[in-house]
Order: structure tokens, then sequence, then C-alpha cells
């Protein structure tokens, strides 16, 4: 059996007495595409945060390719990660944000190649080489040298998917990529992951896109109060929802 | 309401192209004529008051002003206010950085620094500087486990320069670095996790992404404390430094034309800090770069804008028509 991608174990956070997350339990296989799906505050995006240690986890054991996320075990004996080791592991996984946050004092070409070029060191002519092509990827290769204000949200949100694949991850998250958009735009982002995800790329993606869910997810995980309330195939949990939380959710949103 | 029928009817739009733009009378303005005859017949009184006072020699203004020891004092005044604002600006960042940080120590060292330089005079704080040599005469400057050891008289090393700047200087960072630490604080957090998730490290966050973003928000201010630092640098006359300020009372104490001499000053000072007003524009511009869809225009240009298109509407480029939905008449709102 490979090592899955992602391995939550009994996932426990909690900031002060709010339990966000009480007990996730999942895999990730490697090119398997995973859609959480939930109510706002279920604690989607704050598992999503834990995977790449934006958050840290009071509890369980979470795993991103066999290696512990923040932590290093020896023995019994679990130790924290040095901050370089964190940002070294960061780097191997790409995330997409709601809000974009590309960096507004850099175009589009240098929002992509700036941590291929700090934080992997890489030249620059072979960073803005990639940086280029994965521009033409997500179909913006004329506005390279634009910077982030002037172009849509849409266009914005690829510019962010891009800059993400440039590391070259190995794993990509997803926290609700297509939530602030207007939805004319929706599509043209969803078309990128899609492409995405039919290259093979591991993507977990926190989305309130059921179509999207449907079409491109491998599995479904409905969350709620933070713990997972129902998971299977999309098609099946979208179609014939098990648990009366996960069907008055879905009759609210399809 | 319907979709524009009645506008077409009006004789006055083209059936085609761009409507011709609208030429109204503009309201009138009278009480800013009022507004204006008062200030003005208020500033002229000042005028004439200060213009034939009896004991004010206009002509000790113009004999002093371009007096070489004079312009000595202003060169001397801006190389103090330069070297103490680059102190200030770079152990600011250093301060802020440090007050920002998880590290307890490093965030509370930063902490009791501002306090103490923002919490004494800087006028005590020159004057501290100037006076050290009386309570440690000697400077012995050591390199730990190595046989070298550096001996220099105080008053050598701390001249009245050096204790300006060191008093200034230090003052401004205490200050400088509140107004960083404004800035970082400004900068949105998606940023930093953007950042982070990236794979970036702190430092690297700080310097490629916080920073130069933090720097619109910094910038103003900092033009701000350049020009009071300007004026504060004054203050190093306790020092005996020969800035502006020093020099003039020096020669009013000879020839006791206080007044004249301290106008003098006061038309130098002016001069310097309406230079850097200025240029403080120019600074801003550079630093809205992708932040702004249009950059700001430049006094200049805002000048000739107010002068000769006072009530021109803007300027605007070719027609060009829109495109015509086939349904657009039905679709009556």
């Amino acid at each position: 059996m490979t090592t899955p991608m992602v391995l939550a174990e009994s996932v426990y956070k909690c900031y002060g007495r709010l339990e966000v997350l009480r007990g996730i339990n999942l895999s990730v296989a490697p090119r398997e595409v995973l859609c959480i799906v939930g109510p706002s505050g279920s604690g989607k995006s704050t598992f999503l945060r834990c995977i790449n240690h934006l958050e840290k986890i009071d509890g369980g054991r979470l795993s991103v390719d066999g290696e512990l996320v923040g932590y290093r075990q020896r023995g019994d004996k679990i130790y924290e990660l040095p901050d370089r080791e964190v940002c070294r592991k960061r780097a191997e996984i790409g995330m997409v944000f709601q809000r974009f946050n590309l960096f507004p004092h850099m175009t589009a070409l240098e929002n992509i190649m700036e941590a291929p070029l700090r934080v992997k060191g890489e030249p620059q002519g072979v960073v803005e080489q990639r940086g280029r092509s994965l521009l033409a990827r997500v179909g913006l290769s004329d506005k390279v040298d634009v910077y982030p204000n002037h172009l849509s949200g849409g266009q914005q949100q690829r510019v962010a998917i891009a800059r993400a694949l440039a590391m070259q991850p190995k794993l990509m998250l997803f926290d609700e990529p297509t939530s602030a958009l207007d939805p004319e735009l929706v599509g043209e982002v969803l078309d990128v992951m899609r492409g995405l995800a039919q290259d093979g790329m591991t993507m977990v993606v926190v989305t309130h896109e059921m179509g999207f869910a449907r079409e491109v997810g491998d599995s479904l995980v409905f969350m709620d109060g933070g713990v997972i309330v129902e998971s299977g195939s999309p098609r099946e949990v979208l179609a014939n929802p098990q648990h009366e939380r996960t069907r008055s959710f879905l009759s609210k949103v399809l | 309401m319907s979709t524009g029928q009645d506008a077409i009817s009006d004789p006055t739009i083209p059936a085609s192209g761009r409507p011709a733009a609208i030429k109204a009378i503009p309201v009138r303005h009278p009480w800013r004529w009022v507004a204006a005859l008062v200030v003005l017949a208020f500033a002229a009184a000042v005028v004439y008051t200060f213009a034939t006072a009896p004991g004010l020699q206009w002509s000790v203004v113009g004999q002093f002003l371009f007096y070489p020891e004079i312009l000595r004092g202003v060169l001397v005044t801006l190389e103090l206010t330069a070297i103490a604002m680059v102190i200030g600006v770079v152990l600011g960042v250093v301060l802020a950085v440090m007050r920002l940080s998880v590290n307890p120590v490093v965030s509370s060292v930063s902490w009791f620094y501002i306090w103490f330089f923002r919490g004494t005079p800087v006028l005590v704080q020159i004057f501290f500087w100037y006076n050290i040599g009386s309570i440690l005469p000697y400077l012995h400057i050591g390199i730990p486990f190595t046989q070298f050891v550096w001996v220099g008289t105080t008053t050598r090393i701390v001249t009245p320069l050096l204790a300006a700047i060191l008093g200034l200087g230090f003052n401004e960072a205490a200050y400088m670095s509140e107004i960083v630490r404004a800035g970082i604080i400004s900068v949105d957090t998606g940023q930093t996790e953007a950042a982070q998730a990236l794979g970036m490290t702190r430092v690297l966050v700080m310097r490629r992404i916080v920073l130069p973003q933090a720097m619109r928000v910094i910038i103003p201010p900092t033009g701000n404390e350049t020009i009071s630092m300007l004026k504060t640098s004054s203050l190093a006359y306790i020092a005996t430094v020969g800035e502006l300020f020093f020099i003039q009372k020096e020669i009013s104490n000879f020839n006791y034309d206080i007044i004249e001499l301290v106008i003098v000053a006061s038309i130098w000072y002016l001069a310097m800090t309406s230079v850097l007003t200025f240029g403080q524009y120019y600074v801003e511009r550079y630093f809205a770069r992708g932040a702004s869809r249009q950059l700001p225009p430049t006094p200049l240009q805002r000048f000739r804008r107010l002068l000769f298109h006072f009530h021109e509407p803007p300027p605007v480029g070719p027609f060009e028509p829109p495109p015509i939905y086939p349904h657009h008449e039905d679709r009556v709102i």
C-alpha cells in the first residue's frame, strides 16, 4: 500500500475553550482529489490550514507524505520542528486562498517567481521560463507584467494558483477558491483546477461548488461542528445523503 | 421607468455617437470671495505692521541672509537632520521588528528602549551626551578574549556634533519604531499567510512582503518626522553645535539684532521645509505603485490643472459605440 499524501488521525484543535476540530480521521491518497464541504464554522478551513502548519494541532496525528506536520518523532518522544524545517515542508505544499492574497507590490510574474527564487534559490532564467509557461497554462500569458489590482478576481485567483504551482508542490490545498468571485468568473478558476486534477495533482479542496465536487472530486467529506459527519464518493453523498444534518445542509446549497 | 426611450426623443442628443458634454452655468460661490477679501485684509495688516515696525531693520535681514556663517549653519542643520533621520529610521525599523518579535526577551528590550527614549526630553538627551565626558572621562573599547584594548578620551570622541546626533537620532528611533510598527500592522495578515504558505521564513516574509507594503503607510509620517527633525535640530545649540540657530544666536549676541537674525533663520527653515514637503510627494508616488490604479498627480500637475482646467470636464478618449443587444428594447425595467 502506498503512503497516503495526507493522513489525519483524530486531529483535535481548540481556540481557548472553543473546540474547532474534534477528532478528524481521513486519508488522501496520492493523485486523489478530496473535497471538503460543510457550513461555515464547521472547521473545514481550519483543518486545511493545519495541513501546512499555518495552525498548530492540539491533539491527534497529522502527517503529509508519511511525515508528521510540525513535529518529528524519535522513539516515543515528539519534538517540535524548528522554524526552518516547518518552512521547508510548507514549500512542498501549495495553498490557494479565498481572498487570493497576491502580493500587490509585485507584477503577476514577480508574484510567481518570488518563492522559487528566494525560498528554493533556483536560477533566475529557469524560474522566469517556468513562470511564463505557468501563466500561459492558466490562460494569462498577456498579463505577465500587470499588477494584481488591475486584474479581475478570477484572473487574480488564476495567478495565485500559478504562484503555488511554481514551487512544484506535491499537494495543493484550496481554501474556498471561488467564494470571493463574481458568479461569472467562477468557471475560469474551476477550469484551471479541473485541469490540475486531470494532470494527477493531489488536491484537498474546501468548497461550496457542489457541481465541481461531483464532477472532479474522488471523495467528499461533509463536516459540521468540528467532526466529519459523512464521507464517501461525491456522487453518492450528494445524491443520497445518509445523515439528517447532511440532508438539511445540501437542501439549502443545491 | 423605461429604457432610454424618453432620452432618445430629446433633440439635443444625437441619435448616434456620444452625447455632447453638459454645458451648465456653474453654481456661484460669493462667500469664497468674501472670505478671500477678509484674509487679504488681515494679511495686509500683518505685513504692514512688520514692514513699518520702528525697531525692525530689514536691511540687516538682507545683509545676513546669505552671510557665509549663516550658510555654513544651514549646511550643518541639513547634515544633522540627515544623519539623525538615518539613525532614526534604521534603528526604528529594527526596534519595530523587535517589538513584534515572538521572542519575549527581544520584544521587551524594544519596549524598554521606546519607554526610556520617548519618556525623556530630547533636549535633556542631547545635554546628557554632551556632558558624558564628565562621568566617563575615558572610553575603553576591547575585544573579549584578545589583548586588544583601545582607550580614548571621551570628550575627543563624543564631539558636540556626535552628542547632538546621538541625542536626536536615538530619540527619533523611538518615535520611528512606532510609525514602522503601525505600518507593519496595517499590512493584511493574508499577505503573511500567503508568503508563509510558500515556505518563506519569518525574516524573508518581513523583508520581501510586509515591509515594502508597510512603506506606503510609513512614508507620510516619516516625511512629517523629517520636517520636524529639521526644526528640532535647533536644540543642538545646547551642545554648541554650529547649526543655524546656534550661529544666528552667536551673531545676535554680538550685534543685538535679535529679531532680524531670528527672521533670517526662519526664512531658511521655511525654505528647507518647503523643499522637503515637495520631495515627499514623489517618494509617496513611488511607493504607491501597484496599490492604486492611478498615481496621484504631482504638485506641479495639480497646480497646472488648477490654473488651466478649472471648470473643464475631464479629457475623454475617442468614441466607441456601445454594443447593441438585440432584445434590448423588450427589457423594460
